[in-house]
């Protein structure tokens, strides 16, 4: 028992570093390290990962709402639409069978590897013209890059399509447990055309909201075992911290290119799995 | 003029107001994710020294008064999960306190869209505990 504990803890801790570097909340570790190395049944895996997802964001928070690069006004605007989202997966869940899980699962990470890859060579956005309502929702902002050593400016574009992603979003998160913070961090770069940072960062703190929003139903259908979130809980919580400190440090590309061949890699594992091959 | 160094003094002073509350809040939110990370170590070592979870084999508390009940008489299961419990209530305080900021800030536009998150949440936590 306190060797699984420490195994836990260990690649936990893991979890949360590169869950704080991408705003994706751990889960795209925890689940499948759970399931696949220790055997862990689905649902416990996702009652776990669903702690590792508010322990990564909560971890998180603190260092990059200090900072500013969060930003709070479309972290809260998108909440709206993420967390009614989140309500119904978590309901959906109990639905569907876990051989459709991983396999939903698996699509959804290979789709982030060539989304991001595609991406690859971009610092920050150029040329954005900021969306009428982006203005009327007081949207836009700015950040210290630590690395570019300047203040960045940006504008905010897509909103509606920003919106509707992100509703979708808070669906796979309570079904999957995954915090969907690759959807997120999607939305926000690709249709908001956000700079890297503010969107891993703002979608950090996202991604623990939307996740309490369904972790009250997970622990209550009994999915969130002490023994297994325990030690997830401290572990991505130590990790999260560390990961806030070498996010800042690192260029937007250089976090986008560490991370293609792991989603890469995790997806197929998942779909292998899912397909019974 | 006069009047304008009065408004330019009394930004200031807001804005100084503003920041000493994001201090406060960003604190306040590191005691409790460290309190949560205290108590979930504390219930894990009485777990591993005592190979006993208070519960009979495989079964564990699921109701946050059933929780809180375990903790009082330190059973390890609920001591986890009771420092599980206010990790997760961490965000719903984050909101909360996000409300109190914006009202402060005197834009009423975002009090009302982090009001509405709020109360989405809470319905989640109600809905959950109905199935």
């Amino acid at each position: 028992m306190v060797l699984t504990s420490l195994e836990i803890l260990a690649f936990s801790f893991i979890a949360g570093i590169f869950g704080a570097l991408l705003g994706l909340g751990g889960g795209i570790i925890v689940i499948p390290a759970l399931t696949l190395l220790l055997g862990v049944d689905i649902k416990y895996a996702i009652g776990a990962s669903i702690v590792s997802v508010i322990a990564t964001s909560s971890g998180a928070a603190v260092a990059y709402v200090r900072d500013k690069i969060t930003n709070l006004r479309i972290g809260m605007f998108l909440e709206i639409a993420t967390t009614t989202g989140a309500i119904t997966g978590a309901y959906i869940a109990g639905l569907i069978s876990p051989k459709y899980l991983y396999i939903i699962f698996g699509i959804v990470l290979l789709y982030s590897a060539l989304a991001m890859l595609r991406k690859r060579h971009e610092e920050l956005p150029q040329n954005v013209v900021s969306h009428p309502l982006a203005k009327k929702l007081k949207l836009e902002g700015s950040y210290f890059d630590k690395v570019l050593n300047k203040e960045v400016k940006y504008n905010v574009a897509g909103v509606y399509s920003g919106f509707g992603t992100m509703y979708v979003a808070g669906v796979i998160s309570g079904l999957l447990g995954i915090g969907s913070g690759i959807f997120k961090v999607m939305a926000m770069d690709l249709l908001m055309k956000l700079p890297m940072k503010v969107s891993t960062a703002t979608s950090n703190f996202m991604i623990g909201v939307t996740a309490a929003a369904s972790a009250g139903v997970y622990l209550m259908r009994g999915y969130i075992d002490p023994e297994i979130a325990g030690p997830v809980a401290l572990g991505v919580l130590l990790g999260a911290t560390l990961g806030t400190r070498i996010m800042q440090k690192m260029r937007n590309t250089t976090i986008r290119k560490i991370f293609i061949p792991v989603l890469a890699y995790i997806s197929i594992q998942m779909l292998i799995k899912g397909l019974g091959v | 003029m006069e009047k304008k160094v009065d408004r330019d003094l009394m930004l200031e002073k807001e804005n100084e107001e503003l920041r000493a509350m994001e201090l406060i809040i960003s604190k306040a939110l590191t005691i409790g994710i460290t309190t949560s990370a205290i108590v979930i170590f504390i219930g894990l070592l009485m777990l591993i020294i005592t190979g006993n979870s208070g519960y009979p084999h495989g079964f564990y508390p699921t109701s946050p008064v059933e929780i809180l009940k375990g903790f009082i008489s330190l059973k390890p299961y609920a001591v986890i999960l009771t420092g599980l419990l206010l990790l997760i209530l961490t965000p719903v305080f984050r909101v909360a306190v996000s409300i109190i900021t914006f009202l402060h800030e005197k834009d009423y536009l975002y009090t009302a869209i982090t009001t509405l998150v709020f109360i989405i949440l809470i319905i989640s936590f109600i809905l959950g505990k109905v199935e």
